[in-house]
């Protein structure tokens, strides 16, 4: 079973839905008990960090969580739960995150350009992926994939063997990362028609 | 590079797609899950879902149809009218909408768009604007209650607070524009999209393809939104696509 944590934050039904399409059946949870009986999980999120993570603590999900991550369960997060793995980010002050992936999360900069039009943020819409590493969620997957983004920050880990896509926008920045049984995408899959749940189907299908 | 978006609208009141001119004289298009289907198919990049109706029996049948919706198709949906507290926002969100868009309510109590934003994040906070021509003027105001009532405030003014409300995205509509097939008000809009840095979505009046192409270019918007011409089959989405992209719009294929 695949659990996709509820901490208040965002739109879970969709991932679900997303999953029930590919066939597999996922659970939305908004207690922690039940990560210990799932064989995958996901942290999918929206809204601001700040509150995201004060959220999981508050919904006692922090030890949890870190704890399947530990013991290897596949793990997938979701734009901001992407966010919330890193050590901190600066939005709203700076946050300290869960410190699974070392590294920061930052905002693009101000002013950016391209072809003489101003970049506007958030950055919203389908932009291309560029495969860096090897990942089994990208399996079947192709390079310069279109996928949905919506995020005015961005991760920058430390070690950069972690990238396994990143996305141009103004800047080249980390669009997923794949650390052992870890993955995470800065874009959102169960939005991304086809392509996305591609990607949830080889998530479902890992073991 | 991050490509430009086209958004099928759905006009919807009583569980049925509809259109209108000028915000008048209603036609039917259609059954809402059936019409977003095919555009999903038809490669879509984004649906917004209009309650034209936002009473509170009509919402009640909205949060249905993107229930519904939801299920079966999986893009991003933008709800609005009649969002007008934090539990509609909510309800909405939980439905499987991804963004709602906040008109009336914003100029009501602009503080609400601050409240969304920082409950639900920016990028789920849509402020729509309907915007109509000052007569003689180069200037556009306000209008509220589904373009009924004027409320002296300037657009351009109007959208810059909103996004230091922590807007997310405009929705601009041209009611000048709306359903004439005239093609978007390119001077409105680019007057817009110069004065925020948050994406501008165009729409009000397109009717034909290469009103798209000005959309994008001439007033720099980051998504077109168009009814008509999708709904009575004048094109498809995959035909303004091809068409863009063969005049250099960086647009996603399907």
């Amino acid at each position: 079973m695949i659990a996709i944590i509820d901490y208040g934050m965002g739109n879970l039904r969709s991932v679900q839905k997303a999953f029930e399409r590919v066939g597999s059946a996922a659970e939305v949870t908004a207690d922690p008990r039940r990560l210990r009986n799932a064989d995958k999980i996901v942290l999918p999120g929206v809204g601001a960090f700040r509150d995201c993570i004060n959220n999981l603590e508050q919904g006692g999900f922090v030890e949890p969580i870190l704890q399947v991550i530990a013991e290897g369960r596949p793990f997938l997060g979701i734009c901001l739960g992407l966010q919330l793995l890193f050590s901190e980010s600066e939005e709203f002050g700076l946050h300290k995150g869960l410190g699974v992936i070392p590294g920061r999360v930052v905002r693009f900069p101000e002013g950016m350009q391209e072809q003489g039009e101003k970049l506007p943020v958030p950055h919203m819409g389908w932009n291309q992926i560029s495969l860096k590493a090897a990942a089994p969620l990208f399996n079947g997957i192709q390079d310069n994939s279109n996928v949905y983004f919506v995020h005015s920050y961005y991760v920058k880990p430390d070690d950069q063997s972690v990238v396994a896509a990143t996305c141009n926008y103004g800047l080249e920045f980390c669009a997923a990362i794949r650390k052992d049984n870890v993955m995470a995408t800065q874009f959102h899959p169960e939005k991304s028609q086809a392509i996305g749940l591609q990607m949830l189907k080889n998530f479902a299908e890992l073991h | 590079m991050l490509t430009r978006r086209i958004i099928p609208c759905l006009d919807v009141t009583g569980g049925r797609v509809v259109k209108g001119v000028q915000f008048l004289e209603l036609r039917d298009a259609g059954e809402p899950v059936e019409i977003a289907e095919a555009y999903d198919q038809q490669g879509a990049d984004e649906l917004t879902f209009l309650d034209i109706t936002a009473s509170s029996d009509g919402r009640d049948t909205m949060v249905d149809v993107v229930r519904r919706t939801a299920e079966r198709v999986f893009m991003p949906l933008t709800v609005g009218g009649g969002i007008r507290v934090v539990e509609d926002i909510r309800r909405m969100l939980n439905a499987g909408a991804d963004k709602v868009s906040i008109n009336t309510a914003a100029v009501s109590r602009p503080e609400f768009v601050n409240e969304a934003a920082e409950r639900f994040g920016s990028q789920c906070t849509v402020v729509a604007i309907d915007a109509r021509q000052v007569p003689g003027e180069q200037r556009w105001e306000v209008y509220t209650h589904g373009g009924r009532k004027p409320t002296g405030i300037d657009v351009v003014e109007w959208a810059a607070r909103m996004e230091s409300y922590g807007a997310g995205e405009i929705l601009l509509t041209s009611m000048d524009r709306d359903g004439t097939k005239d093609g978007y008000d390119l001077a409105l809009t680019r007057a817009v999209v110069d004065a925020v840095s948050i994406p501008v979505i165009a729409s009000g009046g397109v009717g034909n393809l290469e009103h798209l192409y000005d959309g994008f270019t001439t007033a720099g918007a980051s998504a077109c939104l168009a009814a008509s011409i999708f709904h009575f089959r004048q094109h498809t989405v995959q035909e303004a696509k091809q068409y863009l992209q063969g005049r250099g719009v960086p647009i996603r294929m399907v």
